[in-house]
């Protein structure tokens, strides 16, 4: 790889969030798509990247809950016994 | 009804209704505490943070302008909560580190890892280890670019509101996001080459 192209490679760096989450600029993204047609560490590293927030977002997909006792604890703390039922 | 207030009556709320309370808590509970654990790393101190900030959503909410919506209020107190508590954690063990965390907020460092795992069975996804591993990423990095990535990545916050609730500008809430997603690449790089060397192997 040659000097230019490592710059190129740091220059793109800052675009690589947005690009994997589709709200890249149309020009920002065909330049970096040029770039990545040539370059295959920054075409690993943005496959790469977004396989990352892939996994976290699938390890995340499951419903948020609270376990029951920290609930009851919760609304005991919260003076909501009453309201304590499901 | 208010489009901030998300199908709650804001004005039972902050009357100090405690049915209305209770929906609200149910409803937020969850992500709360999820935020919570996945900040602190443990279940005592998640429960501690879920408690105070629902403690002081009541306290507060007459005083609450609806600027943004109820959930990203609560997000933002949550967040305020948990980096409070990391920071009082800290000082009982170590006083220099969140200080050298802040210094190496500057700069995105350039990719290291440039071995290509996507190909990976989806099955090394899946396991036990790999969501571990995971968890254990988050937990490594620095406080002000995990509460970014869990807000965004994991709660599914907009940049917009993931800045609403961290006080932060839009461009602030993307360069840490950038910073936390290729640290987590770097972690997630480091330990599946290792994997895709070990099948090679077999």
């Amino acid at each position: 790889m040659s000097a230019s192209d490592k710059s190129k490679c740091e220059s793109l760096l800052g675009s690589l969030s947005d690009y994997v989450d589709g709200s890249l600029s149309e020009d920002f993204c065909a330049e970096l798509e040029r770039h990545l047609a040539e370059c295959q560490d920054c075409r690993v590293v943005v496959d790469t990247l977004r396989k990352t927030v892939y996994l976290y977002h699938e390890n995340a997909s499951e419903p948020a809950e609270v376990p029951d006792a920290v609930r009851e604890r919760l609304f005991r703390c919260l003076n909501l016994d009453d309201y304590a039922k499901h | 009804m208010d489009e901030n207030s998300e199908g709650f009556s804001l004005q039972a709320l902050q009357a100090g209704d405690r049915a209305e309370f209770a929906r609200l808590v149910d409803r937020y509970s969850g992500p709360i505490y999820r935020l919570a654990l996945k900040m602190l790393g443990n279940s005592s101190d998640a429960e501690d943070v879920l408690q105070n900030t629902f403690l002081k959503a009541f306290q507060h909410l007459p005083a609450f302008e609806g600027r943004s919506s109820l959930s990203t209020w609560l997000y933002r107190i949550a967040s305020n909560e948990a980096l409070m508590l990391i920071r009082k954690r800290r000082r009982e063990v170590n006083l220099a580190d969140a200080e050298a965390e802040d210094e190496q907020d500057a700069e995105i460092s350039a990719p290291v890892q440039l071995t290509d795992w996507c190909c990976l069975p989806e099955e090394e996804f899946l396991s036990d280890e790999s969501q571990d591993l995971l968890n254990r990423a988050v937990q490594r990095l620095p406080e002000r670019l995990r509460i970014v990535f869990i807000l965004r990545d994991l709660q599914g916050l907009s940049i917009q509101e993931a800045g609403e609730a961290l006080g932060l500008s839009e461009t602030a809430v993307k360069t840490r996001l950038l910073r936390a997603r290729l640290r987590l690449r770097e972690d997630l790089s480091a330990y599946y080459a290792e994997r895709l060397g070990e099948r090679s192997k077999k």
